[in-house]
């Protein structure tokens, strides 16, 4: 083991990963982190906290992954490359090891024309395989990106997302290709609709022999309505969201789509464990962590390894 | 070319609201191609403030005069004779024009009547779109001969992003992703195999993180 990691304990053993999700709130009351944590504790094996996502300003996902783990978990801090140069996120890298984070999820992170501050200057002095190899060479080779030693490796389990389902599609393995160059060790993937799609990304995966030098963690999320299938659909770029979908929840009555999609999610989920090269399984409950743990119970799941 | 927008009126009045003698400076080059800036655009404004100032009851009084480029003091130094015979000079040059009449007229007020935006093609008549931002390392012949820096929402060196969708960016609809076109190309080429090469990390200080850029050739001083 190179880390401390949970998910790197657990894919040792040779069991399915699972982890979820925990967005921080939009103000500094550590109440609504530790409420989230509530419903997922003994339902995940990690948690990822995410770093001011869709470029909505929260609180730290540094700090909200600190409450999260005076709470026993094993939380993923996902680090974007939209805020930071290379001297804040080297920094930020440091910090949280020394605090006692395990995983790190190097993305790119979504533009900031998305978010409450459209007007910020965005910074992207890295990519995000760019910020794998930073962490790599921190951890492996103890050194800065500018060359100097540092006294004290990261030890941080390293990981990064990938949309299995965005354009150009023929290209998408080969990008893992170059995650797994830079030193990605897990993945996770954007939400799954299309399991037919994630089937041939897959194969895609196998044939360049990349689900042995990474372990892919399937992403999924349940749909609460017919109406945020559609804007998933609609709204939500490199989503794929299949027409058949939808139609199976606007076939049922509208008080039973949230169970239908519950249901879809569970089929889903059972689907992508039987693929070869999935070594995990990533819910994310959006601002729906409740139900989690049902998820998790009925796609067979749970009960999650002991945490030594 | 610079691609430059002019500014409202509304904005360049309010500027122009403490003056009655002005001097207003087109200029040949890149302002004149994108439409912004030249003879013709010096004219129209020039008669748009003069209708409003009237309107309002304070009139004024606009020379029009449009250098070869503002970018050359042998040519700013043209104004000379005159210049001090106006109140402010309201130039229609890009940023750096209007920055050097400032720099040779260094008791004159003046003011900006455009807003300089990117270095840029035509890519049809009244049609302008960036390809550069002169990053100071072009990375073209790794790229397909497209810019990842200037056509990428992100500026990633490693692209595409998980929002790039049926060939366009995830920042508008109506914007072409940067890396569909890379791909697109480097395809056509027969070199999507640098498509798998990692780009490294970028070294900024050539760019304007370096600092304010200079360019001496010894060979060529007098």
């Amino acid at each position: 083991m190179k880390t401390q990691s949970n998910i790197e304990r657990i894919l040792e053993s040779g069991q399915l990963v699972v982890t979820s999700e925990c967005g921080p709130p939009r103000g500094a009351d550590p109440e609504v982190i530790r409420r989230k944590g509530k419903l997922l504790q003994g339902v995940v094996d990690a948690v990822n906290v995410t770093d001011n996502q869709t470029s909505v300003v929260r609180m730290s996902s540094f700090s909200s992954c600190l409450i999260l783990k005076e709470m026993g978990f094993d939380p993923i801090l996902q680090m974007v490359c939209r805020d930071r140069n290379r001297i804040a996120i080297q920094s930020d890298i440091l910090g949280a090891a020394a605090l006692g984070i395990n995983n790190i999820l190097c993305l790119t992170g979504d533009h900031q024309k998305f978010g409450d501050h459209p007007k910020a200057k965005n910074v992207f002095d890295m990519d995000s395989i760019q910020l794998i190899q930073t962490v790599k060479t921190m951890r492996d080779e103890g050194k800065f990106l500018g060359g100097e030693e540092l006294k004290g490796r990261p030890m941080l389990f390293i990981g990064a997302a990938e949309n299995p389902f965005a354009d150009p599609f023929e290209i998408r393995a080969a990008r893992l290709g170059k995650k797994v160059k830079a030193g990605v060790e897990f993945l996770q993937t954007q939400c799954i609709y299309n399991v037919p799609r994630f089937e041939k990304w897959m194969e895609m995966v196998r044939n360049r022999g990349l689900h042995e030098k990474v372990a892919i963690l399937a992403g999924v999320t349940p749909f609460k309505s017919v109406g945020m299938a559609r804007y998933m659909k609609n709204q939500v770029p490199g989503m794929d969201v299949p027409d058949e979908m939808i139609e199976r929840l606007k076939g049922v009555p509208k008080e039973k789509q949230a169970e239908e999609g519950i249901r879809i999610c569970v089929e889903t989920i059972q689907r992508l464990k039987e693929i070869p090269g999935v070594r995990g399984i990533h819910i994310m409950a959006i601002e729906w962590e409740e139900k989690v743990k049902e998820i998790a119970e009925r796609a067979g799941l749970l009960p999650r390894p002991q945490i030594k | 070319m610079i691609v430059a927008n002019r500014k409202t009126l509304e904005e360049i009045l309010s500027m122009l609201k403490p003056y009655q003698k002005i001097l207003l400076l087109g200029c040949n080059e890149c302002v004149t191609v994108c439409a912004t800036g030249g003879e013709r655009e010096v004219g129209v404004l020039a008669s748009e403030i003069r209708l409003s100032r009237a309107k309002d009851g304070e009139p004024v009084e606009i020379k029009e005069f449009t250098l070869e480029r503002q970018c050359d003091h042998e040519y700013i130094d043209q104004i000379r004779s005159f210049a001090g015979d106006y109140e402010v000079i309201l130039s229609m040059a890009c940023g750096a024009g209007i920055q050097y009449v400032a720099e040779r007229y260094r008791n004159k007020v003046v003011l900006p009547a455009v807003n300089t935006t990117f270095l840029g093609v035509t890519l049809e008549q009244g049609v302008w779109a960036e390809r550069c931002q002169g990053c100071g390392e072009c990375v073209l012949h790794l790229t397909g001969g497209v810019c990842p820096i200037a056509r990428c929402a992100k500026s990633l060196l490693n692209g595409p992003c998980g929002g790039s969708s049926n060939g366009k960016c995830e920042v508008d609809k109506e914007l072409d992703c940067g890396w569909q076109l890379i791909i697109d190309r480097l395809k056509e080429l027969g070199q999507l195999d640098k498509y798998e090469e990692i780009i490294p990390i970028k070294d900024w200080t050539p760019a304007r993180d370096g600092g304010p850029r200079k360019r001496v050739r010894e060979d060529l001083k007098l």
